[in-house]
């Protein structure tokens, strides 16, 4: 690693990366404030209905990264890079999080709402789908003795992202024929709210966009190590590893 | 060089040819599938009315089990004596041992279907009330979309710990809406309708999946 | 006897499996027509060459040019491996087990795979399984099945592990006359000392590098 790049990382993380975490800290809680106490009340949900702001930007963000993780992959597969890699893993932990939180916010808004901890409306099921094929990516990845998995993984990816467009066709078709609550409601919404929903999404994406800053350094920290322990072997074998 | 299907068709038969030497695994499945249907049926007691809804998705699960257990096994032959470095050290292509693996499958997982699916038909007094024939278009489109997804992640798992288990765990979550279009197909043609949607589904499934499946094989399998 | 151009070239190989480094820069040219013992102790990186050199393992740095390809796939028909495992499958009598890797190299099998059952001193209508063969049998399966393309290069990994003394010196002795016919072999064992009169070349091995280059095996080695 040459000084310069040395000089700038440090200056990006030094310096972006505190001030862009106080911004979303202050976004986050304007956010929150706006979602609890200025969003109108659902008239017919009440107070409940406000999980909705979490329950939704959770579920745009996770696809979201794994969309990124599905062009990363894509990209390792032709370019094998090492950066790329990073990024499918760091975007496939985090959006497994963020999925997983709209999958526990989802019950939890259902069962005082509509009686029912579970429905397998077209949102939810495409969500739990694509929430599992990323978790089997995550073990995958945990438990390959391969020295390429990140091949492996990618491979992995390319075939779940594939998937999705199918599972969205099936329980569409699934829903004609046998039909189910829908959760979250459809229809027009309220500008009030579409406009705190947006703040909380825009919030939650610093947010997402931070942790997987976070996550891409360690993981990169991480392989620096592991690249100086190599070059130790290389240059003397004796030493324990 | 031998062209590609030759290849194919020799590694298809010699597989074919070791499975019916190697007795004991055949029996053993055989046995197996058994199992699973009867302990099926003790578990979810099949009335004639209720038999017919559920029947679908319970067909499709034992042969799933069914099939997982088979899969485990063909790939194990090739570990056994390392003899898949044999293959990849010579010029024959990778992509003719997976389609050769997947037939060798698709034939196996066939015929514990076959066996099961009298049994079924017995315990729980099932009947088609809609297009037979397209029973048997979903079951030899189910069986392919199971057995091309599950000789690739076989063959992925290889190169894991916990070799056996990544495989139901790499496979179901992807096998979903196939899973889904075979049992709600099955429930449809047995309920007395038609099943063309999922039977387009499952096609459409099973092309796109075999197509990706034969680009990224050689990478899997030069994956050390 | 003519200098032949060298048939494999290996330029700084590397090879990395996480953090531990198996092949710590190796640079060597092999001449052909040459019989080289490579030896050193477990974990000294011997295996590692092997499977890189016959294609089974990506190197991490570093070029491997063999017969002036540097592609894998346009030499593999000239390259023989043979490991440990058998390479094998065990319900499969010899003669069946060769028919099919025949195939695989497109050869049109005919009278070859009898013919080099029979080089490595077996009986080519043996019908037993390769499962029930004893060590040596095995071995010696395995080596003709290095030998069905009649490989220009040889590159076998503890041929003799496990074998018994007669099955050895016989092997020994058919590898010599390979050598002879100008074949280049590569030969990984512990056993050195079997191959004592017939390697050109000893090449010792130390921690995932090539130490020295012997023509003898000296009495003090250790191995």
């Amino acid at each position: 690693m040459s000084c310069e790049s040395c000089i700038s990382d440090w200056i990006l993380l030094k310096k972006a990366f505190p001030i862009l975490g106080v911004l979303t800290a202050i976004l986050l809680a304007y956010a929150f404030y706006q979602a609890l106490w200025v969003a109108p009340t659902e008239q017919t949900m009440g107070s409940v209905q406000r999980i909705f702001y979490y329950h939704v930007p959770s579920a745009i963000i996770g696809f979201m990264l794994f969309f990124i993780n599905f062009g990363a992959s894509i990209f390792y597969l032709i370019k094998r890079n090492p950066a790329a890699d990073m990024v499918a893993l760091v975007t496939a932990e985090v959006g497994v999080v963020f999925l997983t939180v709209n999958l526990v916010t989802g019950p939890i808004w259902a069962r005082p709402v509509w009686g029912i901890w579970w429905t397998w409306d077209m949102r939810l099921t495409s969500t739990l789908v694509l929430w599992l094929i990323y978790v089997s990516y995550l073990f995958l990845r945990r438990f390959s003795s391969s020295g390429e998995t990140p091949l492996l993984a990618a491979a992995l990816a390319v075939l779940g992202a594939l998937c999705v467009p199918f599972v969205y066709f099936s329980i569409w078709f699934f829903r004609t024929q046998h039909p189910q609550p829908v959760m979250g409601g459809g229809g027009s919404i309220d500008p009030r709210m579409l406009h705190v929903l947006l703040i909380n999404w825009l919030a939650f994406s610093c947010f997402a966009f931070l942790v997987c800053w976070a996550r891409y350094r360690l993981e990169q920290l991480q392989r620096e190590v592991d690249a100086a322990y190599a070059m130790e072997s290389l240059r003397d074998p004796r030493r324990s590893t | 060089m031998s062209a590609p299907t030759g290849i194919t068709r020799v590694t298809l038969l010699k597989d074919l040819r070791l499975e019916w030497r190697s007795k004991d695994a055949i029996n053993s499945m055989l046995f197996f599938s058994l199992l699973v249907v009867i302990v099926f049926s003790f578990s979810f007691d099949p009335s004639a009315e209720e038999s017919r809804q559920i029947a679908g998705g319970l067909v499709w699960v034992a042969f799933l089990f069914a099939a997982v257990v088979a899969l485990n096994q063909t790939w194990a032959r090739e570990i056994r004596n390392q003899v898949l470095d044999a293959y990849r050290v010579s010029p024959a292509p990778a992509n003719s041992l997976f389609i050769a693996k997947v037939l060798g499958n698709f034939i196996f997982v066939s015929v514990l279907e076959a066996l099961m699916t009298p049994l079924f038909i017995m315990f729980y007094r099932l009947r088609a009330l809609g297009p037979a024939w397209q029973l048997a278009l979903v079951a030899v489109l189910g069986t392919w979309a199971l057995v091309v997804n599950g000789t690739f992640f076989a063959a992925m798992s290889l190169r894991t710990r916990s070799r056996e288990i990544m495989l139901p765990l790499l496979l179901f979550p992807i096998s979903i809406p196939a899973l889904l279009a075979m049992v709600q197909a099955t429930t449809a043609i047995l309920g007395g309708e038609g099943a063309r949607f999922w039977i387009m589904l499952l096609a459409t499934y099973d092309l796109v999946f075999t197509t990706v499946c034969l680009l990224l094989f050689e990478t899997v399998l030069n994956a050390e | 006897m003519t200098e032949t151009a060298p048939v494999i070239t290996v330029t700084n190989l590397i090879k990395q499996f996480g953090r531990f480094a198996a092949l710590r820069g190796i640079t060597a040219e092999f001449a052909g027509g040459k019989l080289y013992a490579i030896l050193g102790d477990n974990g000294a990186g011997k295996t590692t060459l092997l499977r890189t050199l016959a294609g089974l393992s990506q190197p991490s740095s570093g070029q491997i040019t063999i017969l002036a390809a540097a592609k894998f796939h346009d030499i593999c028909q000239h390259i023989g491996y043979m490991a440990h495992p058998s390479l094998l499958y065990d319900e499969m009598s010899g003669i069946e087990n060769l028919e099919y890797f025949a195939r695989l190299y497109g050869i049109a099998h005919g009278t070859r795979c009898a013919e080099v059952i029979r080089s490595v001193g077996l009986d080519p209508k043996l019908s037993r399984p390769v499962g029930q063969y004893s060590q040596g049998m095995r071995q010696r399966m395995s080596l003709a099945r290095a030998l069905l393309t009649n490989p220009k290069i040889l590159l076998l990994d503890e041929p003799f592990s496990n074998v018994d003394a007669h099955s050895a010196t016989e092997m020994v002795r058919l590898l010599a006359r390979i050598r002879d016919e100008g074949k280049t072999i590569f030969v990984v064992t512990h056993q050195a000392s079997l191959l004592e009169n017939a390697a050109d070349e000893f090449v010792w091995m130390e921690f995932g590098k090539i130490v020295k280059r012997t023509r003898a095996l000296n009495a003090e080695s250790k191995v």
